[in-house]
């Protein structure tokens, strides 16, 4: 299983990003960190070259509905949705439901154990 | 009995006593409060003759807002100001940016332009507060608008006391809103502190950060050893361009967090003030006692807080004034109990002031300088931490020093591994965390109502563009291309850009524009991804 974490928009708090990122790693999974300031289009083209199965995006900046609205809607357009799209940072309960509707799989709050974000990458496609 | 080790990975003993302290010098290593080494604290009589300023973290969405914000503190007795700006902003990107969607307003103000910092600052007078601006990238540009805001109220330039963050390699390891290349950013950062040296005395045009580093993950002796080589990378700098350190150095400052175990951290301040000293001193040939003085903000650190029953947080904030107390602190910041989750609300805010004043008046820690002096606990530890931060200046000088290390990404990569080890740490129990990993209730605590998300108000961002628009259509075009040109020009050379940048500054040049002009010489950061 092969796994883009990625920093999408202008935030660059990147301690969570780099955390999940070695937790992945350590559980046996195939990570690439793209780094910060990314924009959703590149994001997707990494994504698509480096044949990946989930997208995690992590937004601390509150800018998490755009963004990952505009990163599930170009995975659409590229005809690329079998890659799953999960998102973790500073996301408020209250936006959650919006993102489930939005089409992203899993949602991880502030707070939300490692452990728990691991298992939830591992057993296979979310 | 089961075993305590600090975050630096001092073991902690059960009891300690005289024979901890054998071979030390109490002369030569401690000393008294406000003499070399300056141990105890840099003032002779600490707080009893000035207490520390507080200076909360401020900023929302518009100017105007902000504004508002600022006339609540002070009114509440906050006595300094500290201005969060936006993510475009401190990228230098104006608000009508492709990029800057969904970010305008929204971790902090949004400035485009001299006009925007006008009126942030309307009726607050310039010459009698004291105001940090939390920028970096565009430190030049944004500290260029304050004093040019200064000058049109008639402040004069010798009475303006302004903090630019101006810490460029802390954003490059930890905090991320780099633009340029290492090079030509530590340039700028030069050149901010080369023009206020020269023409406002009182500025202290760089403020040190080891915060940002901590709270991404790295242990309390790394992040004392990170300033302190920042710090000396930063004076090597000036003294390339002919500045000896005594012309600058006075105005250096430090920005550090403080949270976790309390005697780690006045350990980790006590050691860091001597190490400072004696850097500035032998190393640097620093004559004027100023320039050896380890002047700082202590912020408490917002990750030693918990999204889980947030309000406990308030309880950890005291413990962190009260170490920050201790650990001899010139200003203080405290985040707020809803910070884990949200912009903070202005209870919280008041609440965060509210328990800085209540450690200041009622607690007795501000009675007398560096009450902890002599104990054996500390003082050993404080000695136990000076040799880790000597351990890990070593290390960074291994790396090739902090501009390479930061440069091929290896202190990133520290940082992150840390991070990640402490993650490991808490996930497995050995660090608590009340309510997180420990004392945990069969139920879950109901969420309590009062705790309300901070929401963005989307006709702020609308409120912000119109104003860029009125403001493209209505300056003078002319005035405002001469001086974006005269400003690559400029960047082309050697010279000083502080000159250009308030000349583009006065035309109502934008942030965005000013950045470009840069850009065209400088290009653009490329991240080194090491984790």
């Amino acid at each position: 299983m092969k796994v883009l974490i990625a920093k999408p928009g202008l935030d660059g708090h990147d301690r969570g990003a780099k955390v999940v990122a070695q937790a992945l790693r350590d559980a046996g999974l195939e990570v690439i960190y793209t780094g910060l300031k990314r924009t959703p289009e590149e994001i997707i083209a990494e994504a698509i070259q480096e044949d990946v199965d989930v997208i995690g995006l992590s937004i601390l900046s509150g800018a998490h509905l755009a963004l990952s609205r505009r990163v599930i809607e170009g995975l659409r357009r590229q005809k690329a949705d079998q890659i799953t799209v999960v998102v973790g940072g500073t996301i408020p309960p209250r936006d959650v439901q919006a993102l489930l509707a939005a089409g992203v799989r899993r949602v991880f709050p502030m707070g939300t154990p490692l452990p728990d974000v691991v298992t939830a990458f591992r057993d296979a496609r979310l | 009995m089961r075993d305590v080790i600090l975050h630096a990975g001092i073991p902690v003993k059960p009891v300690y006593g005289p024979e901890d302290l054998a071979g030390r010098d109490f002369a030569r290593d401690i000393g008294r409060p406000g003499e070399y080494p300056y141990t105890r604290g840099i003032h002779p009589h600490m707080y009893r003759e000035r207490l520390w300023t507080m200076r909360q973290y401020v900023g929302f969405g518009t100017p105007a807002e902000t504004n508002a914000r600022f006339k609540y503190l002070m009114a509440h007795g906050q006595d300094a100001l500290n201005v969060a700006f936006d993510l475009p902003t401190q990228l230098g990107l104006d608000s009508d940016h492709p990029r800057a969607e969904g970010e305008v307003g929204r971790v902090g103000m949004a400035v485009d332009s001299l006009a925007d910092m006008e009126e942030a600052f309307a009726g607050i007078p310039l010459d009698r507060v004291s105001v940090s601006l939390t920028i970096n990238g565009m430190a030049a540009p944004i500290t260029a608008m304050y004093f040019a805001v200064a000058d049109k109220q008639g402040a004069r330039p010798e009475r303006v006391v302004t903090t630019p963050q101006n810490d460029i390699l802390k954003e490059f390891i930890a905090r991320g809103t780099w633009i340029y290349p290492v090079d030509p950013s530590l340039r700028l950062v030069a050149d901010l502190v080369e023009f206020s040296a020269r023409r406002y005395p009182r500025s202290n045009p760089l403020s040190i950060c080891g915060y940002h580093i901590r709270e991404a993950g790295c242990t309390t002796a790394q992040e004392m050893a990170y300033g302190l080589a920042m710090a000396a990378a930063y004076v090597e700098l000036m003294q390339a361009r002919g500045l000896a350190p005594d012309e600058f150095a006075p105005r250096l400052s430090f920005n550090f967090t403080c949270w976790g175990k309390i005697f780690e951290e006045i350990a980790k301040f006590r050691a860091g003030r001597r190490l400072y000293a004696r850097m500035m001193r032998e190393r640097f040939g620093a004559r004027d006692p100023r320039s050896w003085m380890f002047r700082t903000l202590i912020g408490g650190g917002g990750s030693a807080f918990t999204v889980e029953e947030p309000e406990n947080n308030i309880v950890r904030g005291a413990y962190i004034a009260l170490a920050a107390a201790l650990s001899g602190a010139q200003t203080m910041a405290l985040p707020t109990y809803d910070e884990a989750y949200t912009i903070p609300s202005a209870k919280a805010q008041l609440i965060a002031l509210r328990t800085m004043q209540i450690c200041a008046e009622e607690s007795g820690a501000t009675d007398t300088a560096d009450p902890l002096a002599g104990a054996y606990f500390v003082e050993s530890l404080t000695n136990q931490m000076e040799e880790r931060i000597g351990g890990e200046l070593a290390q960074v000088e291994r790396l090739g020093g902090i501009v390479a290390a930061v440069k091929t990404g290896a202190i990133q990569a520290e940082v992150a591994r840390q991070a990640y080890r402490f993650e490991q740490q808490v996930g497995a129990g050995e660090i608590r965390k009340v309510g997180v990993n420990c004392h945990v209730g069969e139920r879950a605590v109901e969420p309590d109502r009062e705790v309300e998300p901070y929401t963005v108000d989307p006709r702020a961002a609308e409120a912000q563009l119109a104003r860029l628009r009125r403001l493209r259509r209505e300056r003078d075009g002319a005035a405002v291309d001469a001086a974006l040109r005269r400003l690559t020009e400029e960047a082309r050379g050697t010279v000083n850009l502080m000159e250009p940048i308030m000349e583009a500054v006065r035309a109502y040049a934008t942030l965005g524009e000013m950045a470009d002009a840069m850009k065209r010489v400088f290009g653009e950061h490329k991240e080194a991804v090491r984790w």
